[in-house]
């Protein structure tokens, strides 16, 4: 019985050292190698361009929801005018970062764990290595690059999106009083609220990229490898963006009230 | 040339590789034989570094490549062509950008160059004019060619195939083996093929080694292995199942 917990150990930490080669390899990458920017630009375009439908629809529904639900409680203690301010300040430091990330993992993540695996799993990655070329130059450092480039940008547009949908539902429908609710807005959110949400996505972007990159390349084999892969890639890049969320408020709380 | 020594790969419990010795001379023309599952693909990554023993030595022009980290042997890999089992070709790209594949990253050759070497690769595999097609859209022998093309272009001294014939029908198949041959001659390289098709061993081969059991049980030219007694190699050149052994 006791071989088990032993087993799975030995495993969690092989697999942790192989993302950590993985990693060092991909910043090897970058320092030494030339990137293509024909290869960076149709990454910026699938996982750039094609993921602001999603993004744009998460960020105004949470502006929307989140406009609401404060203004029904903050109602009760005629509080109304700092509605929009409490929206500004968690969409930029907490929810736009976030769900941004989460949508991306979901959607970019999961095609390039399926995209990579299936490429494994067809001899594609060996016939790579065999034509001179490092799989982690051509296909990982271009997706990674790309990912850190579009999340924090994404993450601005559905930050940007949600303000303005929570005002037009906070002046049109609830009836807030508009120019209070922006001075207030404007006094409550500062420029470090909106630098800790770009350092946050620029993080998460790293952290979709190489999970997503990583689960790919080292997939099991045949259909049935991919669709783990897939499946994981998901689930792990969504738990490490929940839990390291919480340790950037905490560490860049402390570090940005220092500036 | 190449030379193998000793060389031993296991996977779990099963010991694929079990002390192999194989040296292959600059030009020859070699034929691994062997049964299905018994370790010849496995072999042949091992030749190209793309797996690591677990003991033994692959030399390469007198220099083991077995330590080498995946940097230093993309270095190594220049001087070698691949042609995969299932072709591997990149289905994202089209059939001149497969081709093109290693000028195109060299970054050094223009334009115009590239499209004439394409060309040119494309008519020596007998498949001109289809550049702009997708590998989806080609049936397997076709792959098979374009896999070959792209192998070729960059002038390599060793040229591998992993089981080029199979899954192709007769005449493909030997279609496909006059090209191995014409390739060979034609270029110059060393070929080294994996095969369990008799008929590409006779066409293709000038020596030709047997994998069984981990180990080169025996090699001769193909009419010496066609013509052997010895129990196992004759079975397996006549195609006839021992009922006492586990078939796969
Ligand atoms: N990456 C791998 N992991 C585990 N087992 C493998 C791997 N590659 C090959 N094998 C096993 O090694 C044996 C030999 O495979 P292979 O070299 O593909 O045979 P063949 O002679 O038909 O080409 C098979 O039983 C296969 O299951
Ligand atoms: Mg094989």
């Amino acid at each position: 019985m006791t071989k088990l917990p032993a087993k799975v150990i030995q495993s969690v930490l092989a697999g942790l050292g192989r993302f950590s080669l993985m990693v060092a390899e991909v910043v090897r990458s970058l320092t030494t190698q030339r990137l293509s920017g024909h290869d960076l630009m149709n990454q910026l375009y699938f996982i750039g361009v094609k993921s602001q439908t999603v993004v744009l629809v998460t960020g105004a529904f949470t502006g929307m929801v989140l406009c609401a639900q404060t203004y029904f409680q903050f109602h009760k203690v005629k509080m109304d005018t700092a509605t929009l301010a409490v929206v500004s300040v968690s969409m930029c430091g907490e929810l736009g970062p976030v769900l941004t990330a989460l949508m991306v993992a979901g959607r970019v993540g999961a095609a390039m764990a399926a995209e990579l695996g299936t490429m494994r799993v067809t001899e594609q990655i060996d016939a790579l290595r065999t034509l001179a070329t490092h799989p982690i130059d051509y296909l990982v450092v271009p997706r990674v690059v790309a990912t850190m480039i579009a999340v924090p940008l994404l993450t601005a547009e559905s930050i940007a999106v949600g303000i303005l949908a929570a005002y037009l539902v906070g002046v049109h429908l609830l009836q807030i009083d508009p120019g209070y609710s922006l001075v207030n807005m404007q006094r409550f959110t500062d420029h470090r609220d909106v630098l800790m949400g770009f350092i946050k996505s620029f993080i998460f972007g790293g952290i979709i990229a190489t999970t997503g990159c990583y689960k790919g390349m080292h997939c099991g084999q045949g259909a049935e490898g991919v669709g783990h892969a897939t499946t994981e890639a998901v689930v792990y890049a969504s738990i490490a963006i929940l839990m390291s969320n919480f340790f950037l408020t905490l560490l860049l709380t402390r570090l940005l009230a220092l500036t | 040339m190449i030379e193998v020594r000793q060389l031993r790969k296991r996977f779990g419990d099963q010991q694929v590789l079990d002390g192999v010795d194989l040296t292959i001379e600059k030009g020859e023309s070699l034929v691994i034989i062997g049964r299905s599952g018994g370790g010849k693909s496995v072999l042949l990554k091992h030749l190209v570094g793309l797996t690591h023993p677990d003991s033994g030595q692959v030399l390469v022009d007198g220099r083991d490549i077995s330590h080498l980290n995946e940097r230093e042997l993309l270095a190594v890999r220049r001087k070698f062509g691949m042609l995969f089992q299932s072709a591997a070709l990149f289905d994202s790209l089209t059939v001149e950008e497969n081709i093109a594949f290693v000028l195109t990253r060299e970054r050094n050759h223009p334009p115009e160059e590239i499209a004439r070497r394409v060309a040119e690769a494309l008519e020596m595999v007998e498949m001109p004019g289809i550049q702009k097609r997708k590998p989806a859209e080609l049936s397997g022998g076709m792959r098979k060619r374009v896999g070959l093309a792209r192998a070729i272009i960059y002038r390599p001294e060793v040229v591998f195939y992993d089981e080029p014939t199979t899954g192709l029908d007769p005449v493909v198949s030997d279609s496909i083996d006059k090209l191995v041959v014409r390739v060979c001659e034609r270029l110059k390289v060393t070929s080294i093929v994996i095969t369990h098709d008799m008929r590409s061993m006779q066409t293709v081969g000038r020596r030709v080694a047997m994998l069984h059991q981990g180990r080169i049980y025996t090699s001769g030219t193909p009419s010496d292995l066609m013509a052997s007694t010895d129990p196992v190699v004759s079975r397996f050149v006549r195609g006839i199942s021992d009922a006492k052994e586990h078939t796969f």
